[in-house]
């Protein structure tokens, strides 16, 4: 198997961090320049791009966060003007959430390179068929991966989301040899070829896969290889960073994180920098990026980052897996919910009171979201057809605000527990086992 | 005779559902001497009502509530059926012709009467359709 750049992907490490630093301190200074909102940030701090001497240094610079992307909505972040952007996409959530990252061309590049080294290190050439699951728009999966594996000469199959029969008929028909999407969409893909009688390892070329955009585990890798016959490599990204980015190799160890292209810090509660392989939240610097460049983003996973010398032959830092969130954001089916959310909507229902709590399930590794919620004692009624519309009422709405189908459950007054400190308002029972 | 007593009180006391629940309001019923004359369980995904018709609803009411449970009071009308075949066709079908909806009803019986109690959006309207059609209603002093 060989490497898609081996001068950079096997560099010693000293000299990526020297290159690194170099790359950290032209992005701060030219962000320095072209956004007001970051030099003032700077100024508040007391720091001029001069100043970041090293990576202790560079700690001191402001964090961004995703409360940056709500406030300066749509586009008050980008450093270039539309005439240098290529591409727009924007991510899900609602109007108030949703992220709008603009890409110039070398940016497009810059991205689809992340993916075809990545790709590479698993074993992916031209002569593989890339059949992408994953949705096409708006969202930057689709063509994130589309233009990834294009850009190592393979054949991409863009078929999209959805549509299961078709997907299996594809596999069937053509000489699919990897696929790329969700891991419950794989594990979708599975139940219904068990349930008709295919096998894929006897039916289908498929041999490899891309899984990301929700979190799973290694022992649900381990079933899906089982059931599936293909080797399936996890994928980190999100649509701040450009997209999907980040790809397992061979070794199925960790994403590797590209050190030229991505400084990731891992820091504790306090702030300070993780040990090698401690977990912390995760903090990104994209070193690259032109359109819309993120210095010290708090992305809000929680993860573990180490420079432990991969098996592979590769150099680069490699990211576990995310365990968590350091914020109070929840991804249900791979959709980013926050709890301030469902609080607007119950507020904006009269018959409704301030209890509430959410339930997550995920049967089969499907999410499913249960938000219970007190209804106030003077709407309370007798009538259960009043009582169900009530209902119907307020899972339409959370449905339109969220994207996403929320069961809703009207509690009597008192059912739900009270709290005396901060209120637990999510109870998550997903497993990933 | 009064309009007013053509029109009964139902006590809806609402359940969580949780095991148990159930058994514990109705002890609290018991320990309160409320004297229960017919009654009907309604369950939701959400939660369930018990509907009651009581001996003196007013002043069980207070004393359900003054326990911490919640208990809403709802105007029913009480109709009577004899042994005979069709007559509880015969009520419903008045009722419909009038454009009254019933939205539940369950069955009521005494040593000397019997009956359904129906819960509809009208109930004074109801009363009148339904003694205009010759048909028996159950008084609030007959139960
Ligand atoms: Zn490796």
């Amino acid at each position: 198997m060989g490497y898609r750049n081996e001068e950079i992907e096997t560099m010693p490490r000293e000299e990526l961090q020297r290159m690194q630093l170099s790359l950290l301190q032209r992005q701060v200074r030219t962000m320095y320049d072209a956004s007001a909102v970051f030099r003032g940030r700077m100024d508040e701090a007391g720091l001029t791009p001069d100043d970041i001497t090293g990576f202790e240094e560079f700690r001191k610079v402001p964090f961004m966060s995703k409360a940056d992307l709500r406030d300066f909505y749509p586009d008050h972040l980008f450093v270039k003007p539309y005439e240098e952007l290529v591409r727009v996409h924007v991510s899900s959530g609602t109007t108030g959430l949703a992220t709008v990252v603009g890409y110039t061309k070398k940016d497009l590049e810059d991205w689809s390179e992340c993916l075809a080294r990545g790709m590479v290190s698993f074993g992916m050439s031209d002569k593989d068929m890339l059949q992408n699951f994953h949705g096409y728009g708006l969202f930057t999966g689709g063509l994130g991966v589309h233009y990834g594996a294009e850009r190592i000469g393979a054949t991409v199959l863009p078929i999209g989301t959805g549509n299961t029969d078709r997907q299996i008929r594809m596999m069937l028909d053509l000489p699919v040899t990897a696929v790329a999407g969700t891991p419950s969409y794989m594990f979708h893909i599975a139940d219904v070829c068990e349930s008709r009688g295919i096998d894929m390892r006897r039916d289908t070329k498929v041999r490899l896969a891309i899984a990301g955009g929700e979190p799973w585990s290694d022992s649900m890798r381990r079933k899906l290889q089982d059931r599936t016959g293909m080797r399936v490599h996890n994928c980190y990204g999100a649509s701040e960073l450009y997209g999907p980015c980040f790809l397992e190799c061979r070794e199925q160890c960790g994403a590797h994180v590209w050190a030229d292209y991505c400084y990731m810090e891992i820091l504790d509660r306090d702030g300070n920098p993780c040990a090698d392989g401690e977990e912390g939240e995760m903090v990104v610097t994209m070193l690259q990026k032109e359109a819309f460049p993120l210095i010290r983003y708090r992305i809000g996973d929680v993860t573990s980052l180490t420079w432990e010398r991969c098996a592979c032959g590769r150099t680069h830092p490699r990211m576990g897996r995310i365990t968590g969130r350091a914020d109070d954001m929840l991804i249900v089916r791979g959709v980013n919910v926050f709890p301030s959310q469902i609080e607007s909507v119950i507020g904006e229902f009269a018959f409704l009171s301030p209890f509430y709590h959410i339930t997550l399930t995920n049967e089969d590794y499907m999410d499913e979201m249960v938000v219970s919620i007190e209804v106030e004692e003077r709407h309370l009624t007798d009538d259960m057809i009043r009582m169900a519309e009530m209902k119907r009422q307020v899972e339409d709405r959370l449905k339109s605000v969220l994207n996403i189908k929320t069961a809703v459950k009207l509690e009597l007054p008192g059912a739900l527990a009270r709290y005396e400190g901060k209120a637990q308002h999510v109870t998550d029972n997903r497993s990933y086992e | 005779m009064m309009a007013d007593d053509e029109i009964l009180t139902q006590l809806s006391i609402f359940v969580n559902n949780e095991p148990g629940r159930l058994a514990a309001v109705a002890g609290i019923l018991k320990e309160c001497g409320v004297n229960m004359k017919a009654c009907n369980l309604a369950e939701s995904n959400e939660f369930g009502i018990l509907r009651a018709i009581v001996d003196d609803p007013d002043d069980a009411y207070e004393r359900i509530k003054s326990k911490g449970l919640i208990v809403r009071k709802t105007d029913i009308v009480g109709i009577s059926i004899d042994n005979v075949p069709g007559s509880l066709f015969e009520a419903a079908d008045v009722l419909g012709k009038a454009g009254i909806n019933i939205d539940y009803g369950y069955a009521y019986a005494s040593k000397d009467r019997e009956g359904l109690f129906i819960r509809v959006d009208d109930p004074m309207k109801a009363a009148e359709v339904l003694k205009s059609a010759g048909i028996d209603i159950i008084r609030r002093s007959e139960i």
